[in-house]
């Protein structure tokens, strides 16, 4: 077979990464998608009205009153064991947060897709990644964690919202896609997934035996609560919620490393600032600078180990971040002080340069 | 006759629903919550839907609601039920869903909720509580509480400048486009309990018609908010609640 014809056959398509979500979500078998208009996301609802999928699939597509209304939607349809998602941008996750608090008490999987901008506030429509505190450090209220998904590309946005639904799923417990405005907006090649039928009531059943679909006879009603007065029994709750996190940690950790093997100097960055990181690499590498790039795919749960590991033979870490510096924190806790960690951010929507990236690694680490 | 003869099946007059279990009820003796329960569950039971009844339990005074009918229930966080229900129907659109609220969740938290599901026609029943007052956090001021009325949060009574009008919300909704059916019911007579129960059945059954929201609202007491006897609630609702809130269908299509 010629490549062009493998390529055809794997369907190649020219996309925005917000387009690409819309794809994925209608082929991996998405029950139902709720959102609410924001830029710089906006295209996912407008994909998924466009091609209509409750004409081929079934999939109900709905343009919810607000982000509020969208996550308890979400938290409706996950309940009766349906595939359900949502998306947004900054603002509107903020007004998501008590929803997802509230189907992780109530152990629900679902799907939420921020496509980050600028903050605080209202802050503006360019592309930022100061909401990794919010997604990692629980932006709701309570204990909890969500797995979450860091795409560089379109190809990942897509490939993404099909292994979100897995994972949450899985654990029972909400799946956070968190990509930036740059990954939402620009156009890349993709591979669209294969598509993969909706589940049928009788798959929901057996897939999902707490669901609400209507009291089976001959066997207890199900209940979707995340109310439990008795304190005695809401800390078993959280130890069972806590022993989750736990195996998430254990099984879930996702990364990409490039150019590491003998690099002295690793730059941590994930999302649009890895790809802005790789080149810085290269043209480090071109330097003489051996320079490696780590990028982290799950930012919860975090790939610590690999950065620990690295510990013994690098000089330092630069971490870059279009943020004040959050993640950072993370990759100062992974490294326990034995290496020199620093960072270099960029805020308000701007996009570092590589040769910024360059600059920064030359100035804080090599001198 | 001895006591066997007595309680022998044939002579069963009155028997409570199978839907209802024996849980017991944490509702404060004299409460509505109580009547419209058993209403709920007896029509879920002639209607023989039990097993494709979905019902959506608020925050307040009925967040408990799910522990007393045998059908499967979601809990929603405080004023979303009908953002619930919007997607379990869409998704389970051959299924009874129906939310049960009180006054602060469907009419003070969850307002963009209840009109934006009304405005679209979601083909629900929403069974809407009043009595005017927050009773499972101790008897706060509800957007429904009347002028004059006392609580913990209008010690004084409500006063218009200070806290606004009594939001009469089923008024609202009963001009929307999106809803079939909306009636204001009370159970606080035989004859009432009657009505309000062929309100609600009315409900249900609209809700497999396609012809949009049904609203139910129940003018109810909270004795204990109220800190009065139950008869003494019954009687201050018919001569305060009722001239504010009327009885009767507000819309039939």
């Amino acid at each position: 077979m010629s490549n062009s014809q493998k390529q055809h056959k794997e369907e190649v398509r020219l996309m925005k990464g917000n387009e690409a979500i819309a794809h994925a979500a209608i082929r991996c078998g998405c029950d139902g998608y709720f959102g609410y208009p924001i830029t710089p996301q906006s295209e996912i609802l407008e994909t998924l009205v466009e091609l209509e999928p409750w004409k081929t699939t079934g999939m109900v597509v709905l343009q919810a009153e607000s982000e509020t209304a969208s996550i308890n939607m979400v938290y409706g349809a996950a309940g009766c064991g349906k595939k359900a998602m949502t998306s947004s941008s900054s603002p509107g996750v903020s007004l998501m947060q008590e929803g997802i608090s509230y189907m992780v008490g109530a152990e629900l999987p679902g799907v939420i897709v921020n496509v980050m901008r600028g903050g605080p506030g209202l802050g503006t429509i360019q592309p930022s990644q100061a909401d990794y505190f919010q997604t990692v450090k629980g932006g709701g209220h309570g204990d909890y964690k969500m797995i979450t998904l860091a795409p560089a590309s379109v190809q990942e946005m897509a490939d993404f919202t099909v292994l979100a639904f897995d994972l949450a799923f899985k654990y029972r417990n909400p799946t956070m896609v968190l990509a930036d405005g740059i990954i939402g907006q620009m156009m890349e090649k993709v591979v669209l997934p294969p598509f993969q039928p909706r589940w049928t009531e009788e798959e929901i059943r057996k897939n999902t035996p707490w669901a609400t679909l209507g009291k089976q006879k001959n066997s207890k009603p199900n209940v979707i609560t995340s109310l439990e007065l008795r304190s005695e029994e809401m800390e078993k709750i959280n130890l069972r919620l806590q022993s989750r996190y736990r195996e998430m940690e254990k099984n879930e950790v996702r990364y990409e490393e490039i150019m590491c093997e003998d690099a002295e100097y690793i730059i941590v960055a994930f999302g649009t600032t890895a790809r802005v990181s790789q080149k810085a690499v290269e043209l480090a590498r071109a330097e003489g600078i051996k320079a490696g790039l780590l990028r982290p795919i799950t930012l919860f749960p975090y790939p610590s180990e690999i950065l620990m590991s690295y510990t013994s033979r690098i000089k330092g870490i630069l971490t870059v971040e279009m943020s004040a510096g959050q993640m950072v924190e993370d990759v100062k806790l992974s490294v326990c002080g034995k290496v020199p960690v620093e960072f270099y951010g960029r805020m308000g929507g701007i996009v570092p340069s590589p040769n910024e990236v360059l600059d920064a690694l030359k100035e804080k680490l090599i001198k | 006759m001895n006591v066997t003869d007595i309680i022998n099946p044939s002579n069963l007059v009155y028997d409570k629903t199978s839907v209802m279990n024996d849980t017991p009820m944490h509702y404060c003796p004299g409460c509505s919550h109580g009547v419209v329960h058993k209403l709920i569950a007896e029509i879920i039971e002639e209607m023989d839907i039990q097993d494709k009844t979905i019902g959506i339990a608020p925050v307040g005074c009925a967040v408990f609601a799910y522990k007393y009918l045998d059908i499967d229930w979601q809990q929603a966080a405080h004023g979303r039920a009908p953002a619930l229900a919007t997607a379990i129907k869409r998704l389970l659109p051959d299924r009874y869903v129906f939310t049960y609220q009180g006054d602060g969740d469907l009419a003070a938290i969850g307002t963009a909720e209840t009109i934006h599901a009304c405005n679209r026609g979601e083909n629900i029943a929403i069974i809407f509580i009043n009595n005017g007052i927050y009773g499972m956090t101790g008897g706060q001021m509800a957007p429904t509480t009347l002028e004059g009325m006392k609580s913990s949060t209008s010690p004084h009574g409500r006063e218009i400048p200070l806290n606004g009008y009594p939001l009469n919300i089923t008024n609202l909704l009963a001009q929307m486009d999106g809803t079939c059916y909306v009636t204001r019911q009370a159970v606080h007579t035989v004859a009432s309990v009657r009505k309000c129960k062929k309100a609600i059945q009315k409900a249900f059954e609209n809700s497999m018609q396609n012809k949009g929201t049904s609203v139910v609202e129940i003018v109810s007491t909270c004795n204990s908010g109220w800190k009065m006897t139950p008869d003494e609630s019954n009687k201050w609702m018919v001569e305060n609640m009722f001239p504010e809130y009327p009885m009767g269908d507000l819309k039939n299509i």
